[in-house]
């Protein structure tokens, strides 16, 4: 067991490097550069960009580069070419705003997806079960934003609930509670809006597994021998179809980066996704190659805890 | 079985159906798939009528500029006196209105239509041929030896990278730094989605390069690209064009997120995508610059998906809903 997980992060290393390394390319050798953002500016004078490029080694060849990035990101001394701020403290304050976001999302999709696909592989072919297929269907595919934008107009016009920022303004000094409460009226429709393609997503998965397990035989000797239904679905069956979603929960992970800038943009949520954004607007070189790096790390992580997972969760696995 | 075909007679005896024949019934019988079938063929018909009417023989034109008809409701009929007479859209209704510039939005989105379309195909076009590539390679030449690396490895740890690059923002990031352009978005959107049909073929691949037909070919010293291209790709590729078509589902989905950020198709062209994110800021006063396209993304991307689907329910006896 330990020998397989040590080799395990091994190999996600050796990956981590490569990955790095080609995201480090990608964004220098792409044309443009943080210099040329804002030509137009009268105060940046030809000396000026060249001081910038000097402090910033933008004169150095690539692996050069990269050994300086390398080195800054892991002393924790890397500077946003925008404001000199530490990227690691940027994305650490902006990590924060943007957990209680996808936990909630996470929490809204797994608690809706699980009794919608099992019911929907319960009772198949039924009214619900068509439904429920199309709907998840249509969820699919309905760009994220359009839908957000309907639902704004009316969530907005019938329940007043706010739909930008973190937070009501001139509430900062409000007591805890007030400002907690607020946080979370805050936070209903962004969460809500994420969670939905993936709720339409997962309760299909969750749909195709259900089917799969119920055909089996040790679900057909469960019932041979008199069991209760209940006990049989949730006992033997869906017990048995939980197991590919521990990889599932891995691979989410990533969301937290990927996934959120469209609705982070929409309802103006600081958060990791948005950084991402306004730094690709900016040519912030740093910020991007870090938070490309970032969530690089939380996929391997996600995988590799799916891994022991699913090795834990399932003997027949062996290592 | 009651009575038995001798074996001489039931060689004789063609197959009641064809291979095709049968999965094309099981088609038939997913009403919603079979349906969504018959609407993309009628779109595709439609992306070309609207190519050939908007820039080759123009009909519809697109590009007009008509600022005293802003913010036309859908179905107003052409009475305006300040614009010219040959401005006037066909018919002298505007069908879908007109935008915040007086364009007229029926002729935007019968272009949008071919533009969209094509970022869809083109994008899939891409991922496919460099995944049957990649997939191919890994596959067949899997044993030979790079140094100490198989090429399998090689190629298959390759793909693990690209699978842990975080799809959208990678996407975002190229298309960003890179100068605005159509070929580029969809170069992009397909070199970013080549991967699971990599990991397909390989599996395909392994399984059939020790069979008969590949054995025999090899024996008649055909030269290998012809083994993998000819012999080969055929016998994996169905599931694969299977699940291209909800590939241009998620692109055209992905073209429209990437306009919503302002990184889409650049005006003049028209897509989709870029109408609604257009038409987003007028969603109070014109909330048909936002309907229209949105509810048309919509339903062709509903409509892939459920062919696709469909046809992958077809393709695939395991997934059989009656055995």
């Amino acid at each position: 067991m330990i020998n397989f997980i040590i080799r395990n992060i091994w190999q996600r290393i050796i990956l981590l490097v490569f990955i790095s390394i080609i995201s480090h390319a990608i964004v220098h050798l792409a044309p443009g550069e943080p210099a040329l953002v804002d030509p137009s500016n009268p105060r940046m004078k030809p000396e000026d960009i060249q001081l910038i490029r000097t402090a910033f080694h933008l004169d150095e060849p690539l692996h050069i580069q990269y050994v300086y990035w390398v080195t800054d990101l892991f002393s924790g001394e890397l500077k946003s070419f925008k404001d000199n701020q530490p990227v690691l403290g940027k994305i650490w304050q902006r990590f924060l705003n943007s957990l209680p976001l996808f936990l909630i999302g996470t929490i809204i999709t797994w608690f809706l997806a699980f009794p919608v696909g099992i019911r929907a592989a319960l009772s198949r072919d039924s009214v619900f079960d068509r439904t429920s297929t199309f709907f998840s269907y249509a969820l699919i595919s309905i760009p994220g934003f359009f839908l957000s934008y309907l639902c704004i107009i009316f969530m907005v016009k019938t329940f007043d609930v706010p739909v930008i920022g973190m937070q009501t303004f001139g509430l900062e000094e409000a007591p805890l509670l007030f400002r907690s409460m607020d946080r979370i009226w805050h936070l209903t429709v962004p969460a809500m809006m994420s969670a939905l393609a993936g709720t339409a997503v997962l309760s299909r998965y969750v749909r195709s597994q259900m089917l799969e397990v119920i055909h089996q035989d040790y679900i057909r000797t469960a019932r041979a021998k008199g069991l209760p239904e209940d006990q049989v679905i949730y006992r033997h069956g869906l017990r048995n179809a939980l197991l590919p979603f521990i990889t599932m929960f891995g691979l989410t992970i990533p969301g937290l980066i990927g996934g959120s800038v469209i609705f982070e943009t929409i309802f103006a949520w600081p958060g990791m996704g948005r950084l991402g954004y306004e730094a690709i607007l900016a040519r912030d070189f740093p910020v991007i190659l870090t938070l490309n790096f970032i969530s690089a790390v939380l996929v391997l992580l996600g995988t590799l805890v799916s891994d022991i997972l699913y090795a834990v969760a399932d003997p027949r696995i062996k290592f | 079985m009651a009575e038995r075909i001798p074996y001489h007679e039931a060689d004789a005896l063609p197959p009641s159906k064809g291979l095709f024949q049968e999965r094309w019934d099981i088609l038939k019988r997913n009403r919603m798939a079979y349906a969504s079938f018959w609407f993309l063929i009628f779109l595709l018909a439609l992306a070309v009528l609207g190519k050939v009417f908007t820039q080759a023989v123009v009909v519809f034109d697109p590009k007009v500029v008509r600022l005293s008809e802003k913010f036309l409701p859908p179905f107003t009929a052409f009475t305006s006196t300040l614009t010219p007479e040959e401005d006037a859209p066909v018919l002298g209704i505007y069908l879908l209105g007109t935008d915040e510039l007086g364009r007229d939005v029926f002729a935007r989105m019968l272009e949008g239509t071919s533009v969209s379309l094509t970022v869809g195909f083109v994008a899939v076009g891409i991922s496919l041929t460099v995944g049957v590539f990649f997939g191919g390679l890994a596959g067949f030449y899997g044993r030979v030896k790079l140094g100490f690396l198989t090429v399998d490895t090689l190629i298959m740890r390759f793909v693990d990278i690209m699978l842990c690059f975080p799809t959208f923002f990678l996407i975002l990031t190229v298309v960003a730094l890179l100068p605005p352009s159509i070929y580029n978005i969809m170069i992009v959107i397909g070199l970013t989605s080549w991967m699971g049909t990599a990991r397909f073929v390989r599996a395909e691949f392994l399984s059939l390069r020790d069979q008969d037909f590949v054995i025999a070919a090899k024996s008649q010293a055909i030269p290998e690209w012809r083994i993998i291209f000819v012999h080969m790709v055929p016998n994996a590729i169905a599931p694969v064009l299977v699940s291209a078509t909800i590939g241009v589902a998620t692109a055209i989905l992905t073209e429209s997120a990437l306009s919503f950020l302002g990184f889409g198709v650049q005006p003049p062209d028209a897509t989709w995508g870029n109408i609604l994110s257009d038409g987003k800021t007028f969603l109070f006063d014109a909330p048909w610059l936002t309907f229209i396209p949105g509810f048309t993304i919509l339903f062709v991307v509903l409509a892939f998906n459920l062919c696709g689907e469909g046809l992958r329910e077809a393709f695939n006896p395991k997934l059989r809903s009656n055995p």
